[in-house]
C-alpha cells in the first residue's frame, strides 16, 4: 500500500479515540496491543505529545493521567481507555466495563502496624476514600477516613492513622516499614472501558479490538481463561 | 457551604440567553409538531406533585428525587419524570377517556444528582406516552416516533438500541432456576455494564460449559433481526421466547415504517428491572458522550395509580440536543427592524412599528435621537445595499427606521 492510499484507508473512518493511562501501566498496556496487533510504535512510551494518532491503526490515542482516564470516557472525549480497577472503584463512573486485561495486577487492602487493637476513635488514611469509607460501611465499623495523596504509609507509622487502605503490588514498601497486610478488599487489574454512546455508534471496531485484546491475553502464559 | 457569592445559582441549573431559547424553542417546536403529525395531543401536568404518589411511582430513585415539604408537612416532590404524572392523570381526570391514549410533551424535570457537569438538576424533556396498547405496534409505533422526532429536532446521524427485559428474566431463570441471588447480581452487573463483573459472577456459580459459554455470549448479542433467531436459541423458556418474538415482531412493523437502518437490536441494553416491563430502547448520536433519548414498556405503571393499563413511550433529552445541533441551525425570524422616533413622530413610528410587526418582522423601538455612529452605520448599510446588517448598541438589526420631528427620515 502506498502512503496515499494509507491515509485515504485511515481517513475513510473515523478513528477510535483511545484513553491510555501515563505511567506504570502504559509500558505493560501498550505491549499487550502490540501482541494484539495494534502497531504502537516503540517511540511513543517516552513521547511528550498528549494526543497522538495511528491512523493505519484506525486509533488515536491521548495520554491521561489513570484517575482521569474513566472521566474521558465518560464524557465521550475518548471512546475507549484502559485504566486500573481501583481507579474504577474509586470513580465510580458510568462506562462499560469490557474486559479484564489481565495486567498490572495488585490488590486493595487494609494495612497496619504487626501490634494493632481496635482504637476508641478509628482513623483510616488513603487515596481511595470512597473505597475505604464503602468498605468499613460494609464491614459494620464507623471509621474516620483520612484523605492523603501520597506516602500513605507514613500514615500509622507518625500517628496520623490506625490503619491504612492502599494499593499492595509486592508488599516491599510495606515491609520494609514494618507494616502488615491485615485485610484483602479486593484484587485489581487493568481493565478496557468503553463509553456508553461509543460502544453502539463505533461497535464494530470496539468489538474487533476486544477480540483481538482478548486472544493475545489468552494467549499469554498462565493466563486463566 | 459559604454563602454563595450572587451571580452564583444551584448546581446543575441553568440560565438560557435569547440565543439557546431561540434555537430550544425551535427544536421544542419542530419536534412537537412532528408528534402532533402522529396524533400526539399536548399535556401539561403540574411542576410538584406528591412524594407517596408520584414521587414512589416514578422510575427516578428516591435519593435522586428532589423533595419539599408544603404549609401542612406533606413531602412534595419536583416531578423527576413526565411518565408518572401522565400516568395519574391517564388514570384520575382522563378515566373515561378510551384507550389507547396518545399524548405528547415538552416539560422541564428535575433531578437531584451528585456535583458532575453533564449532569443536569434541571432540564428539559419531550416526549410521549402511548397508554392501553400492548402490541408490538404499539412498541415500534413509539420507536418510528423517537426516530421520526430526533430527524424532526434536527439530528442526523444517530442509532437506536433496543433490547427487552424479558429475554434476561426468562435466560436467568432458566439457567438458575429459584436462585433469586443470583439472577439478582448477574442483572446488576449488567445494568451497571460491568460486562468484567459479570464474567466473574458466571464462573463462580456451578453451570454447565455449554450454559456458561452461552450465558457470557449474550453480551454480543447485538446488530439486525439475525439476533433475534441467535436468541432464540439460547433459550427455551417461555418469557425469553415471547419476549424475543415480541422484537421480531417489532422488527418488521419498523421495516415497514422504513426506519431499520437507524435500530439495532442489543439484548444487553436493559433499562431498570424494577420499572421497565418489556421492550427498552436508547438512542445514541454521534458526537455526543451520552444518550439522546430513553423509553420503553412499563406495564406496571399505571395499575400504581388504580387504573391498570399496559403503556410504553419515550423522552427526548432536549437540552442535549440542543448541545449537539445548537449551532447548525438558523435564525427563525429574518428581519429585525429598530424604529428610533421623538415626540413628534410618536404616531408615525408605532403606526410602522404595527404593520411591520403583522408582516412578522421583529420590531424594537427607541425614544432616543441616534448617536452619530450609528448614524454612520445606517448610512454604511443603506450605500450597501439591502442585505447588510445595522448594529445598534450591540444589537444587529435588519432595518432601520427614524421619525423625528414628525416627519418619516428615512436614512
Amino acid at each position: 500500500m502506498n502512503p496515499n492510499e494509507l491515509q485515504a484507508a485511515g481517513s475513510g473512518r473515523e478513528l477510535l479515540k483511545v484513553a491510555m493511562p501515563k505511567g506504570r501501566i502504559y509500558k505493560v498496556a501498550s505491549n499487550l496491543f502490540r501482541e494484539a496487533g495494534v502497531p504502537i510504535p516503540s517511540d511513543f512510551d517516552d513521547t511528550r505529545k498528549l494526543i497522538i494518532e495511528l491512523p493505519e491503526a484506525g486509533m488515536s490515542f491521548i495520554m491521561a493521567k489513570p484517575v482521569d482516564v474513566p472521566t474521558y470516557v465518560e464524557y465521550g472525549v475518548a471512546d475507549i481507555g484502559i485504566v486500573g480497577k481501583d481507579v474504577l472503584m474509586e470513580e465510580n463512573k458510568d462506562v462499560y466495563e469490557l474486559l479484564d486485561l489481565g495486567i498490572a495486577k495488585c490488590r486493595m487492602s487494609v494495612i497496619g502496624l504487626p501490634d494493632w487493637k481496635p482504637v476508641i476513635h478509628p482513623r483510616v488514611a488513603t487515596k481511595y476514600p470512597s473505597v475505604a469509607s464503602q468498605y468499613f460501611r460494609e464491614q459494620g465499623q464507623q471509621v474516620e477516613v483520612i484523605k492523603l495523596n501520597g506516602s500513605i504509609e507514613l500514615a500509622p507509622l507518625i500517628g496520623l492513622a490506625d490503619r491504612i487502605v492502599d494499593m499492595v503490588e509486592t508488599g516491599q514498601t510495606l515491609r520494609e516499614n514494618g507494616l502488615v497486610e491485615m485485610e484483602t478488599i479486593f484484587g485489581i487489574t487493568s481493565r478496557l472501558i468503553a463509553n456508553r454512546v461509543s460502544y453502539r455508534m463505533k461497535n464494530e471496531a470496539i468489538q474487533s479490538l476486544c477480540d483481538k485484546l482478548q486472544h493475545a491475553i489468552a494467549a499469554k502464559p498462565g493466563a486463566g481463561v | 457551604m459559604s454563602k454563595p457569592k450572587v451571580f452564583e445559582k444551584p448546581i446543575g441549573v441553568k440560565d438560557y440567553l435569547p440565543h439557546a431559547v431561540s434555537k430550544l424553542r425551535q427544536i421544542e417546536n419542530q419536534v412537537l409538531a412532528c408528534m402532533d403529525s402522529w396524533g400526539y395531543e399536548q399535556i401539561m401536568t403540574p411542576t410538584m406533585e406528591y412524594y407517596d404518589t408520584v414521587g414512589v411511582a416514578s422510575s427516578t430513585s428516591d435519593q435522586k428525587l428532589f423533595k419539599l415539604l408544603n404549609n401542612r408537612g406533606t413531602t412534595l416532590v419536583l416531578r423527576s419524570d413526565m411518565t408518572a404524572p401522565i400516568a395519574r392523570v391517564v388514570s384520575s381526570v382522563l378515566k373515561d377517556a378510551q384507550f389507547p391514549i396518545r399524548l405528547s410533551y415538552h416539560s422541564n424535570v428535575f433531578r437531584a444528582i451528585e456535583e458532575e457537569a453533564g449532569r443536569e438538576a434541571e432540564f428539559y424533556q419531550t416526549g410521549v406516552e402511548l397508554v392501553g396498547d400492548a402490541s408490538p405496534d404499539a412498541d415500534a409505533e413509539v420507536v418510528a416516533l423517537a426516530i421520526a422526532s430526533l430527524k424532526a429536532a434536527g439530528v442526523s446521524r444517530f442509532k437506536i438500541a433496543i433490547g427487552h427485559v424479558g429475554f434476561l428474566n426468562g435466560l436467568f431463570e432458566e439457567a438458575l432456576p429459584g436462585e433469586r441471588e443470583a439472577q439478582e447480581d448477574l442483572k446488576a452487573h449488567l445494568l451497571g455494564r460491568d460486562y468484567v463483573g459479570y464474567r466473574e459472577r458466571l464462573r463462580s456459580l456451578t453451570l454447565s460449559e455449554e450454559m456458561q459459554g452461552e450465558l457470557e455470549g449474550i453480551t454480543r448479542l447485538r446488530g439486525g433481526q439475525e439476533i433475534c433467531s441467535q436468541a432464540l436459541a439460547l433459550s427455551l423458556d417461555e418469557t425469553a421466547q415471547a419476549s424475543i418474538r415480541h422484537l421480531c415482531e417489532m422488527w418488521d412493523v419498523l421495516e415497514a415504517y422504513g426506519v431499520c437502518e437507524h435500530v439495532l437490536i442489543d439484548l444487553t441494553m436493559i433499562g431498570d428491572f424494577k420499572y421497565y416491563t418489556g421492550m427498552t430502547f436508547e438512542a445514541y448520536a454521534a458526537d455526543l458522550g451520552f444518550p439522546v433519548a430513553s423509553g420503553g414498556r412499563y406495564d406496571n405503571l399505571l395499575k400504581q395509580f388504580g387504573r391498570p393499563a399496559p403503556a410504553t413511550g419515550f423522552a427526548l433529552k432536549t437540552t442535549r440536543i440542543l448541545e449537539l445541533i445548537g449551532d447548525s441551525l438558523s435564525e427563525s425570524i429574518s428581519e429585525r427592524v429598530l424604529i428610533g422616533y421623538d415626540a413628534d413622530g410618536r404616531t408615525a413610528a408605532l403606526d410602522a412599528a404595527r404593520e411591520l410587526r403583522a408582516k412578522g418582522a421583529a420590531v424594537s423601538v427607541v425614544t432616543e435621537r441616534m448617536d452619530a455612529a450609528s448614524k454612520a452605520a445606517v448610512r454604511d448599510a443603506a450605500a450597501g445595499g439591502t442585505g447588510k446588517q445595522v448594529h445598534y448598541k450591540g444589537v444587529a438589526f435588519t432595518k432601520l427606521l427614524t421619525f423625528f420631528g414628525g416627519e418619516r427620515e428615512r436614512e
